[in-house]
């Protein structure tokens, strides 16, 4: 495979020390009201992510790992609680203003790929790029998840695996601070889903965006900086791993 | 209720919109149906009611003069059931509160009341009383058009003398359903009027004692109606017969019966168009349901609910919609189609004009809404039933894509993704896009062809009365004049140009197709009254031979150079043999022309003359008027443009209710196709959406993605539209090339632009509506769903 063009080669390890927090989240709480039930989601999260990090976040469903990605992730303010991005302020951000910060700096990666069905590998991925200030070649974005020669190939003719790269490379095409994946191995088979995981890892290797991983995998914290342990809406721990496993070691 | 109903319910509470937009398209389907089609029975019935309670009759005929011992002849005729002989006279008339004089056909009836053919009904007053000398009565569209009632009196030259007529009842005639001056075609009841007053009075008045000009037949049941015709104008040749015809040459029946068919073709096309369209809604709709419910599916099946069970449910959902539409459309129906029959109230003068409603009109009505309902949900509903419960399980397999045709075509490069998705989102489902383009393009052509007919009669009225009637006032003589009256007329003041003609009524055949019809002697150099060609160019009359216009022509199917067989109804009543020259080509009537000299030569007489077109000073036209209403050779003055005031009047309104009505129907049909075009891909590509949004992308660059489609669709339906609206333009042209009048086949650039600009605005309003549905999107649920 050749060579991603645009990224600059990184020293893999070990991860740079934490300077300054690019997120910054602090008394964070969220309640929604479903139906008549008011639900805390979150109680009052503090969490810094720093620039260059790989961070899994842990937790059962109900833990409010998913709300906590959402507020991270510009889709959602919280009940109360600060949110920083860099120097913008998200704590009351208006709809406008999210899109914005969701546009330049932030990448998603969904469980169900949620790619366009009707545009190619390419074009989906050129559908951020067109919107971006400084994207990647969509097909550069394409051969860094090693899909190079699957370019014009639309949704339905690539297999889960493949359809999730390129929702990952749609993602980090335009050179985003930050990608927040949500159980992005959900909906895959085991071998797959660690060939996700292992284009995930370089990504964030070689592009130095934040990878923010959600799941209720515990296996897949191995491959990360630091591991954040979500229950019932609070942060139950943050672990660093001392040495990153690669995610082709992992076993679940 | 069981839990299925339940379901139904809760589906149909959530997919009101949807449903709403389905329902509103097939009310109007219904209710066009049910107005056009009650409308047309309470006409026909109406028609039929007041012929036969009021013996119209069956054959009709006008001559000079013959002694009444004729009728027991005429009533000898194998055939004749019945013989009403009259005196017929148009006079003129000074109207109270009118400066223009009106024309009144006297038409004599029995001086005790007696059964009669063509009987009168009596709206009100009374009948008029033996040897009262003055007494009259005045038909209601004449009376209401003046407001004249009962003990109002109007004045008449009556052979010469100035009377006074009384008038002592307000009565209507089959005869005269829709009343007009013969040869127009615009009903002027304020100028034109019909009288009825004694035969003992108007006999001896117009020298006509013992004596008929006029004749009216019934026949017997199965009687041929041309042979009597053509015993009657044996009999009645010495007389001075104009020629014996039939009720389809009568002309309020023509007109009468002409409607009808209009209302029985409308009625048929309209509907079916909308329910059409309710079908493919529908099948779009269900097809949808179905595919998002195909989990629910599974599981009912899963249960034990059968096939069948299912079946009914979804085909329940579409009926719950079509029962409602039904509802409203033969409520509105029955609304509009009353209003309707007060429009035509105001063309056709019956007794009683009532809406008629019956019920199988009604069940019929309901039927085809069932018919259009199940047409469209069956394929629908048949996929969810063959749904296996295993299969149904899984989520639909991915759609599957592929470059569309313009990028096949090269053009990819001009494509950005997000266009890219429109262009293949409708390829993918290219009938549904084909269809929906089709529908919208129909209401395009809907509002099109509507405006046509304005556009057509307006042209038809620049033509016919700004071409080819020019002249501001016509006077016709009692009788033909020497043509120095010319000369009197032209010093009148106020006339500022005379130019006589003469009509000579004649029998026009050629080989076994024949017409009655007036030859008009025109002045070659006429500058009033001219006729035209195909161009709207002036014709010159030939030295010789005829020019005829292009409908009488098919109608006799000549050709110039044919030698037409004319007998002349006048006079000594030669049969001449005379060439047809050349063809004109006016909007009204059917016309036979010829050079004023050449026809005086053929007819052997000196210059004569029946009647002069005149320009006249407008300042001074009221003077003139009552200066012409005290003439008495004249029976008959016309003032074009009080002709052409009052039918825009009338026209106008009623062309206003239906372009209208045409428009609601039309912003219906696009709101409805469009609407639930976006609503679809609403929820087809919601997820789409919510992710793009996740993405970055804005919700103006969604809302452009999502109406994108609808869009393409709308505009693609413009063209197709223009192209649609002009063929049924065309249609209706042919359908209105009559012999009273043919529409010219003109579509204004205003008009497509009309159309398109309200199916635009319907079409933006139904996607504003859905796009307002975006901004609740919800944009964490696209994290963790499937769809």
């Amino acid at each position: 495979m050749p060579p991603p063009q645009p990224a600059a080669p990184r020293t893999p390890d070990p991860p740079p020390p934490p300077a300054a927090a690019v997120f910054h989240i602090q008394g964070v709480t969220k309640v929604y009201r479903m139906g008549d039930v008011q639900v805390h989601a979150l109680r009052g999260v503090d969490l810094d992510l720093y620039a260059g990090e790989f961070v899994v976040v842990l937790g059962p469903s109900g833990s409010g790992k998913s709300t906590l990605l959402n507020i991270l992730g510009g889709l959602d303010v919280p009940t109360s609680g600060e949110v920083h991005y860099l120097d913008h302020n998200l704590t009351a951000a208006g709809d406008a203003a999210l899109t914005r910060f969701r546009r330049e700096h932030v990448g998603f990666v969904f469980q169900f790929y949620n790619l366009i069905p009707s545009l190619t590998a390419l074009e989906n991925v050129a559908l951020v790029t067109e919107i971006a200030e400084h994207p990647m070649d969509p097909a550069a974005a394409l051969r860094l998840v090693d899909l190079g020669d699957r370019l014009n190939h639309f949704p339905a003719q690539l297999s889960g695996g493949e359809q999730q790269r390129v929702a990952i490379a749609r993602a980090v095409a335009k050179r985003p601070e930050v990608l927040l994946c949500d159980e992005p191995t959900g909906a895959l088979d085991y071998t797959t889903g660690k060939l996700v995981l292992e284009v995930l890892e370089r990504v964030n290797r070689e592009v130095g965006t934040i990878v923010a991983i959600i799941t209720h995998n515990a296996a897949i914290a191995g491959m990360a900086d630091r591991v954040v342990r979500m229950s019932s809406g609070m942060v139950a721990g943050i672990q660093r791993n001392v040495k990153k496993i690669s995610p082709s070691e992992l076993s679940w | 209720m069981s839990a299925l109903h339940r379901k139904l319910i809760r589906d149909l509470i959530h997919m009101r919109g949807q449903l709403f937009a389905v329902t509103l398209v097939l009310a109007c389907g219904i209710a066009t149906y049910v107005t056009m089609r009650s409308s047309f029975f309470s006409l026909e019935a109406a028609q039929f009611d007041y012929y036969s309670q009021f013996r119209f009759g069956d054959v009709f005929t006008h001559l000079k003069r013959a002694p009444e011992s004729l009728a027991a002849a005429i009533t000898a005729i194998p055939g004749v059931a019945a013989v009403q002989t009259r005196v017929l006279m148009d006079v003129t008339l000074d109207v109270p509160g009118l400066d223009e004089p009106a024309t009144g056909r006297l038409i004599s009836i029995p001086e005790r009341r007696a059964p009669m053919l063509n009987d009168l009904f009596l709206r009100q007053g009374r009948y008029i009383e033996p040897g009262q000398r003055g007494e009259v009565l005045i038909s209601e569209a004449f009376a209401s058009a003046n407001r004249l009632g009962v003990g109002d009196s109007l004045d008449a030259v009556l052979n010469g003398k100035w009377e006074r007529l009384h008038i002592v009842g307000i009565a209507l005639s089959p005869e005269f359903i829709y009343e007009i001056r013969p040869s127009e075609v615009f009903p002027d009841n304020r100028r034109f009027g019909v009288l009825w007053m004694s035969r003992d009075v108007l006999g001896p008045a117009f020298n006509m004692e013992g004596a008929f000009n006029d004749v009216v037949i019934s026949l017997t049941h199965g009687a041929s109606e041309r042979e009597v015709i053509s015993r009657l104008d044996q009999l009645l040749d010495r007389y001075g017969c104009l020629g014996a015809y039939g009720r389809q040459d009568q002309i309020s029946f023509r007109f009468l019966t002409d409607e009808l068919e209009e209302l029985r073709v409308y009625g048929s096309i309209l509907p079916t168009l909308f329910l059409c369209i309710v079908a493919f809604l529908l099948n779009v709709l269900l097809s949808r349901l179905v595919g998002t419910q195909r989990g629910q599916v599974a599981v009912l099946k899963a249960f034990g609910y059968t096939n069948w069970e299912i079946g009914l449910h979804y085909l329940q959902l579409a009926l719950v919609a079509v029962t409602a539409g039904t509802l409203a459309g033969i409520g509105a129906g029955l609304w509009l189609a009353s209003s309707l029959i007060k429009i035509y109230e105001r063309y056709f003068h019956f007794p009683a004009l009532q809406l008629h409603i019956d019920a199988p009109l009604i069940l019929t009505a309901v039927a085809i809404a069932a018919g259009s309902a199940c047409l469209g949900a069956v394929s629908a509903v048949r996929r969810a039933v063959a749904l296996a419960p295993a299969e149904a399980m899984r989520p639909e397999p991915p759609a599957t894509f592929r470059p569309g045709l313009l990028e096949r075509i090269g053009l990819r490069a001009l494509l950005t993704p997000a266009s890219r998705m429109i262009v293949r989102n409708l390829d993918r489902r290219r009938w549904r896009a084909v269809f929906s383009s089709l529908a919208v393009a129909l209401s395009i052509a809907i509002v099109v062809s509507g405006r046509y007919a304005m556009d057509a009669v307006d042209r038809l009225v620049s033509i016919q009365f700004h071409t080819v009637q020019r002249e501001d006032v016509t006077v016709v003589f009692q009788e033909p004049r020497s043509a120095h009256v010319r000369f009197e007329l032209a010093q009148l003041a106020g006339v500022l140009r005379v130019e006589p003609f003469r009509e000579i009524p004649v029998r026009l055949r050629l080989g076994h197709r024949w017409r009655l019809i007036a030859v008009l002697g025109l002045l070659p150099d006429a500058e009033l009254r001219r006729p035209i060609d195909s161009q709207l160019h002036p014709l010159t009359l030939p030295a010789d031979g005829l020019v005829l216009n292009t409908k009488l022509a098919e109608i006799l199917g000549a050709r110039p150079g044919d030698i037409l067989t004319v007998e002349v109804l006048e006079g000594a009543r030669p049969v001449l043999q005379i060439p047809l020259v050349s063809l004109a080509d006016e909007p009204v009537g059917l016309g036979a022309y010829m050079d004023l000299s050449a026809l005086h030569r053929l007819m052997r007489e000196g210059d004569t003359i029946s009647g002069a077109y005149m320009k006249v000073d407008p300042a001074i036209a009221p003077r003139l008027y009552s200066v012409l209403k005290r003439i008495p050779a004249i029976s008959g003055v016309s003032v074009r443009e009080a002709m052409l005031a009052s039918f825009w009047k009338t026209f106008g309104e009623s062309m206003g209710v239906s372009t209208a009505f045409l428009v609601g129907f039309a912003s219906v049909i696009a709101f409805g196709v469009v609407y639930n075009g976006a609503r679809i891909a609403l929820s087809e590509r919601g997820n789409e959406l919510a992710s793009l949004r996740v993405l970055g992308l804005t919700r103006a660059e969604i809302t452009r993605i999502l109406l994108g489609e609808q869009g393409l669709l709308t505009i693609a339906a413009i063209p197709a539209g223009f192209a649609l609206g002009f063929a049924l333009s065309l249609l209706l042209s042919r359908f209105f090339s009559r012999d009273l009048f043919r529409l010219p086949l003109v579509v204004n650039a205003g008009t497509y632009a009309f159309a398109a600009l309200v199916v635009f605005a319907a079409a933006i309003f139904s996607g504003l509506v859905v796009a307002r549905r975006l901004r609740h999107m919800d944009l964490t649920a696209v994290l963790k769903s499937r769809e």
